[in-house]
């Protein structure tokens, strides 16, 4: 922040509070008067839109937990109890499992705009690292709430996410049963994934606090790349980009309500509506769509341990972009070759979403491999080379002159 | 009075004297925000024209479109200000409903709380037994003749909670008593049989009840309260 806000509050009341907790002057420079490049465009709204997700969840988990019951006699009876007999239980039981999936949908919106844009590069390095752990508790808060229903498909993901650390060698069997509370995913497991899942949710809401200071004291990027370098290429944050994310985040709820409404159980699996049976394996197990293609590329290296470390190396190297990539231009814009090294990862992403949909066997099985390397390459290889062999195009003076033309821009 | 209001709804502003003039590097004034302002500082290029988003490249023009809008006239941004808010308003209640519905009794406590019946006859003379209707005890009382009488002979006026033990008996089942098992004080179960009224004793505070199930000592402010019973035989009872 850039010195003391302007704020003055009208009534003694606000006053006296300013001068005491100067929480008003924090809301106001951070969300009113808060100088926000004048170009964003609307994939800049995401990360309003992960707040709202973020607080649909919060409130749906918490008051589904008033009615479930974390033990593997009655888990699954009292999830069907809430879409029965709980007034409105349903609509929130739908909320909340529909609301997931549109909160990896806007993460993985939001994160894609990073790459694009060049948003992870300096000064924002650790605003990008902290979005890279918001992932990964997004995605072990997933896993953990949908453990929860106990259905089988909640009880054999459980069994083969926690077998994943079997392939640590020598102390991996230990892990494994420190982490089932016992000789196999069972009652101890399920009561501590409930536990943990209440829990990191507000550690998420804490690194979204820092993540959103990290922000505000850099500024945000915007797609030119060019930061802002007047008055001229800012606008306050309210009303400007109040309103714009307020539209979006209402297009974004229309979404959310058509799942809802007309097709709840389209992006989850009918074999979760099966009580968990410990001695029987469904044919296929699957992991929710969001969690595809980190299932296809551990699926796609024939060993185990280098499985798993392929399945973490994923993420963790998302963490290194920042460093991975040499060029001095921030937005793809003015890079036409990233550009087609970017929308091929786009495509390998969703191609190896599909694939983890599919039985491990054949020309599935080739493909995955095809986009596991494309995937790695793209950091290791396309990233650090990239940024000496690409001819850029000319970047614009600045904001207000990309957005007015050069004569807007003067007056 | 619109002004005002559409600018509660805007949310938080700062009206302080020369607040929102010309701030120090990166923070643009809002021009929209006091009525009656002026052109906005030279050469700024701010806000354009009232909801209207055109991209002018001429900022004098553009600066006459957002001044003056008088206090006194409605603006359309003052309506839009408004209809907004209330059907913001209407959002935040729908989506109130759910959530504080969702806490009241769900479906299955509901269909547990249906009327029981009972059945009478096993019960021996001056017995009392314990059933449970929607979770709450109930004390049934198979009063004796001299219950009966002890419950009669009073003043009725002398109680702490007058009332007649025929106003909680059904006429021609004079020696069925149903009450329910909960001391009216601060709500322990109280014990039958017990206390020199020949009804009940709560152990935690004292109350005394006597055949009737009326308090006679002790801080319970009321009689034990009546569920809705009705008889179907001489044998059976339906409460609820």
């Amino acid at each position: 922040m850039s010195g003391h806000s302007t704020y003055q509050p009208q009534s003694k009341i606000l006053q006296w509070l300013e001068k005491r907790l100067p929480i008003g002057g924090l809301m106001y420079s951070s969300f009113v008067s808060y100088p926000t490049p004048r170009n964003l465009n609307y994939w800049w709204t995401f990360g309003g839109i992960l707040s709202l997700m973020f607080g649909v969840q919060i409130i749906t988990g918490i008051v589904l937990a008033m009615h479930y019951t974390p033990h593997v006699d009655m888990a699954f009876n009292s999830v069907e109890g809430i879409m029965r007999d709980v007034n409105y239980g349903w609509l929130l039981r739908y909320l909340h499992a529909n609301g997931a999936s549109m909160f990896f949908l806007a993460a993985y919106v939001h994160m894609f705009r990073g790459m694009y844009y060049g948003s992870y590069k300096e000064p924002r390095e650790v605003l990008w690292i902290l979005g890279v752990i918001l992932l990964l508790l997004m995605i072990a808060t997933g896993f953990m709430g949908y453990v929860l229903v106990w259905g089988q498909m909640s009880f054999w993901a459980a069994t083969v996410i926690t077998n994943l650390f079997s392939a640590i060698p020598g102390i991996g069997e230990g892990i494994v049963t420190w982490l089932w509370g016992g000789y196999a995913v069972g009652n101890p497991t399920l009561n501590r994934f409930y536990s943990l899942h209440y829990l990191l949710p507000f550690v998420i809401a804490g690194v979204v606090v820092l993540h959103v200071w990290a922000l505000h004291v850099v500024g945000q990027n915007n797609p030119t790349g060019v930061e802002p370098k007047s008055d001229k290429d800012t606008v306050p944050f309210t009303p400007y980009a109040t309103i714009k994310d307020g539209f979006l985040m209402v297009v974004f709820c229309i979404l959310l309500a058509w799942f809802v409404f007309y097709i709840p159980n389209f992006l989850g699996h009918a074999d979760n509506y099966i009580p968990a049976d410990p001695a029987v394996t469904p044919a296929e197990i699957v992991p929710e769509w969001y969690y595809l293609p980190f299932y296809a590329i551990l699926r796609s290296i024939p060993n185990k341990l280098f499985g798993v470390i392929a399945l973490f190396a994923s993420i963790a190297i998302l963490a290194f972009m920042p460093w991975l990539d040499t060029s001095k231009v921030r937005s793809a814009r003015y890079r036409p070759m990233y550009r087609q090294f970017f929308w091929l990862f786009v495509v390998s992403c969703i191609g190896l979403g599909w694939l983890g949909s599919k039985p491990p066997e054949g020309i599935y099985v080739i493909l995955s491999r095809l986009f596991t390397i494309y995937y790695f390459g793209f950091f290791l290889v396309v990233l650090p080379l990239l940024g000496i062999f690409e001819k850029t195009k000319p970047l614009p003076n600045s904001i207000s002159e990309s957005v007015l033309g050069a004569k807007g821009a003067k007056a | 009075m619109w002004a005002t209001c559409a600018a509660a709804i805007a949310g938080l502003h700062s009206h302080g004297k020369g607040a929102n003039k010309t701030p120090p590097m990166r923070r643009p004034a809002l021009p929209w925000t006091a009525a009656n302002r002026s052109a906005p500082p030279c050469g700024t290029s701010q806000v354009p024209g009232s909801s209207r988003g055109r991209k002018d490249s001429q900022p004098e023009e553009r600066a006459q479109d957002v001044t003056t809008v008088s206090s006194a006239q409605h603006s359309r941004r003052d309506f839009l200000y408004i209809a907004t808010g209330a059907v913001g308003a209407v959002g935040v209640a729908a989506t109130l409903v759910p959530l504080v519905s969702q806490m009241n009794p769900d479906a299955s406590t509901v269909a547990a709380g249906a009327p029981v019946e009972i059945d009478l006859s096993p019960i021996a003379d001056g017995q009392i037994i314990k059933v449970f209707w929607r979770s709450k005890p109930i004390f049934i009382f198979h009063r004796s003749q001299k219950e009966i009488e002890a419950a009669k002979n009073v003043d009725v006026a002398s109680l702490p909670d007058p009332e007649t033990d025929a106003a909680r008996t059904m006429p021609g089942h004079e020696q069925w008593l149903v009450v329910i098992g909960i001391c009216t004080h601060l709500g322990c179960i109280p014990l039958a049989h017990q206390g020199e009224y020949g009804g009940w004793f709560c152990p935690c505070h004292g109350s005394v009840y006597d055949t009737a199930g009326r308090i006679r000592q002790g801080p319970a402010p009321k009689n034990l309260f009546l569920p809705p019973y009705a008889f179907l035989s001489d044998t059976k009872i339906r409460i609820g």
